[in-house]
């Protein structure tokens, strides 16, 4: 059966494309060839599997053959011959069926770090993260990003040539940029996770898709990883971010904010997993970085059985560090709803108003709202109706903007 | 989304203790699978178990074994996974470490499944 046959090779090709992308590219070094090498393997596995049947271990043989392609490549192209020096000790075991699954998860963890290298621009990171370890092709990223296909088919070009050019190890960085490249892809992981967090049409489920994407990144990472306290909070909080999904949209597609969500739609296996990654990440210990802090925000919601129940005090009082670690206008906005909550509107109207020099923050509907929340509880009605109209004005959402409009009063 | 993917035992096969290699290669693969983020849970169920009947809102617990059951579940695992090839693809793993045998797969819809909510 030529279908099944062609469907099986796409599946293991999406389940294993970043293994075998990472274990080529630990012969080669070099990750754009080590991509062209294995997709070349899964072209052949393609036209063979449907002769020949489908292999035992289809994972395995797509593997060995762009393992060995990687050898011949070497072996016949003098661009590569002064290569041959310093991986000829590899050539030999790389020809082989026997993969060492301890090497092959350095080589992943090399290519996730090489993908996200800061020499390339941030979209560019992210489409060949989601090429090379995520296994999408150049339609499925265009789509869940809504861009032309061209588009991103040329950011991943550029991005293989920069690497090259920039002569961009093969490594995980050591030393004292390793904090900082590791944050970059965090960051990229992340960015993806919200990309798709922030699709707020229920029925586009291909950039719902982008969260499990990141989600399955993220735990790979974690994985790799396991002595990185960041790592695991940032998984914590896509897991439990991830866990609100059915409950962040009303039945017209209004967005549902936290304390007004039906918390039986939250997913508890997704809770429970980001327990369990927070819970890693506080037994590394050392001083909470900025995911494990905001991933301690997002545990703490899930705990309240309702939203009466919220540590407001404790919520705040994350995001006072968080304030101090990783201090944004955003992160203020924040933490002027969780300390107006835990210690009165009052308090949170001075946080507020401390970032309204902030153009960005301040031009975002979020600001006008919050800020109407706050001198509605103060009994400043004329004042807060005027937010809600402004914030109405800010906002992309229709459902929203009649929720907001309502509030001001329907003016 | 979601497959529940369980194993099934109608006692023909006279199946032994599964040996020593065998537990090495599938405890390698549950744990390449949960680190993967594809298995969220997995565990062997003990034969028979209890029955719980609810009849007229009264409910009955009663003691196995059960000597109509035909088939029984014996083990399972909830995989999380983009498509029902990929379902499948990861079933196909499993068999080719146990052998022969059978079960089945079948989706899990529930709260969490539409993404994004």
């Amino acid at each position: 059966m030529t279908s099944d046959a062609h469907r099986t090779a796409e599946t293991v090709w999406r389940l294993e494309s970043g293994r075998i992308i990472a274990g080529v590219a630990g012969v080669v070094r070099d990750v754009g060839l080590a991509e062209e090498l294995a997709q070349d393997a899964l072209v052949a596995a393609l036209e063979q599997w449907p002769e020949s049947g489908v292999p035992g271990n289809p994972g395995a043989w797509l593997m060995t053959v762009a393992r060995r392609r990687a050898v011949d490549r070497i072996r016949r192209d003098h661009r590569y011959a002064e290569r041959l020096a310093d991986i000829g000790h590899r050539m030999e075991t790389a020809a082989t069926a026997e993969v060492d699954p301890e090497r092959i998860e350095d080589d992943m963890l090399r290519l996730i770090f090489t993908a996200c290298h800061p020499v390339l621009p941030e979209p560019s990171r992210v489409a060949l993260t989601l090429r090379m370890l995520g296994g999408l092709t150049t339609t499925e990223i265009a789509r869940a990003f809504l861009i032309p296909e061209p588009t991103v088919a040329q950011r991943i070009v550029r991005a293989k040539k920069t690497l090259g050019d920039a002569g961009v190890p093969f490594e995980v960085p050591s030393g004292a940029d390793r904090a900082d490249r590791l944050s970059s892809v965090l960051a990229v992981l992340y960015l993806i996770f919200n990309e798709g967090y922030a699709a707020t049409s229920g029925d586009d489920w291909l950039r719902g898709d982008l969260c499990r994407e990141a989600l399955r990144l993220g735990r790979l990472l974690a994985g790799l990883m396991s002595r990185e306290a960041e790592v695991h909070g940032l998984v914590a909080l896509m897991e439990v971010q991830a866990s609100r999904a059915r409950a962040r949209t009303g039945p017209s597609g209004e967005p549902v904010p936290l304390p007004a969500q039906d918390r039986a739609l939250w997913d508890p296996l997704l809770v429970r997993r980001g327990f369990a990654a927070l819970l890693r990440a506080r037994e590394l210990g050392g001083p909470p970085g900025p995911y494990v802090l905001q991933a301690g925000i997002a545990a703490c919601h899930a705990r309240a059985a309702t939203a009466a129940d919220t540590d407001w005090p404790q919520i705040a009082a994350l995001y006072d560090v968080l304030a101090r670690v990783a201090p944004s206008p955003v992160v203020e906005l924040n933490r002027a709803v969780a300390v107006g909550m835990a210690h009165g509107p009052a308090a949170g109207l001075a946080v507020l108003d401390a970032v309204a020099g902030d153009a960005p923050v301040r031009d975002r509907h979020l600001f006008p709202s919050v800020r109407g929340d706050l001198l509605e509880r103060l009994g400043r009605d004329a004042e807060a109706r005027a937010e809600f109209r402004r914030a109405a004005e800010l906002t992309a959402n229709e459902a929203e903007r009649r929720a907001l409009l309502r509030r001001a009063g329907g003016a | 989304m979601r497959y529940l993917m369980m194993t099934t035992d109608d006692a023909s096969a006279a199946g032994g203790p599964p040996d020593e290699a065998m537990m090495a290669e599938m405890g390698a693969f549950i744990e390449e699978m949960t680190r993967a983020g594809v298995l969220l849970a997995t565990g062997g169920l003990e034969p028979g178990g209890k029955r719980i009947t609810s009849s007229g809102g009264k409910v009955t617990v009663t003691d196995g074994p059960f000597s109509e059951a035909k088939e029984q579940v014996v083990g399972f695992a909830l995989v999380e996974v983009r498509d029902e090839a990929e379902a499948i693809e990861v079933s196909r793993r499993f068999w080719a470490i146990v052998g022969d045998g059978r079960g089945t797969i079948q989706r899990v819809f529930g709260p969490g499944d539409d993404f994004p909510g």
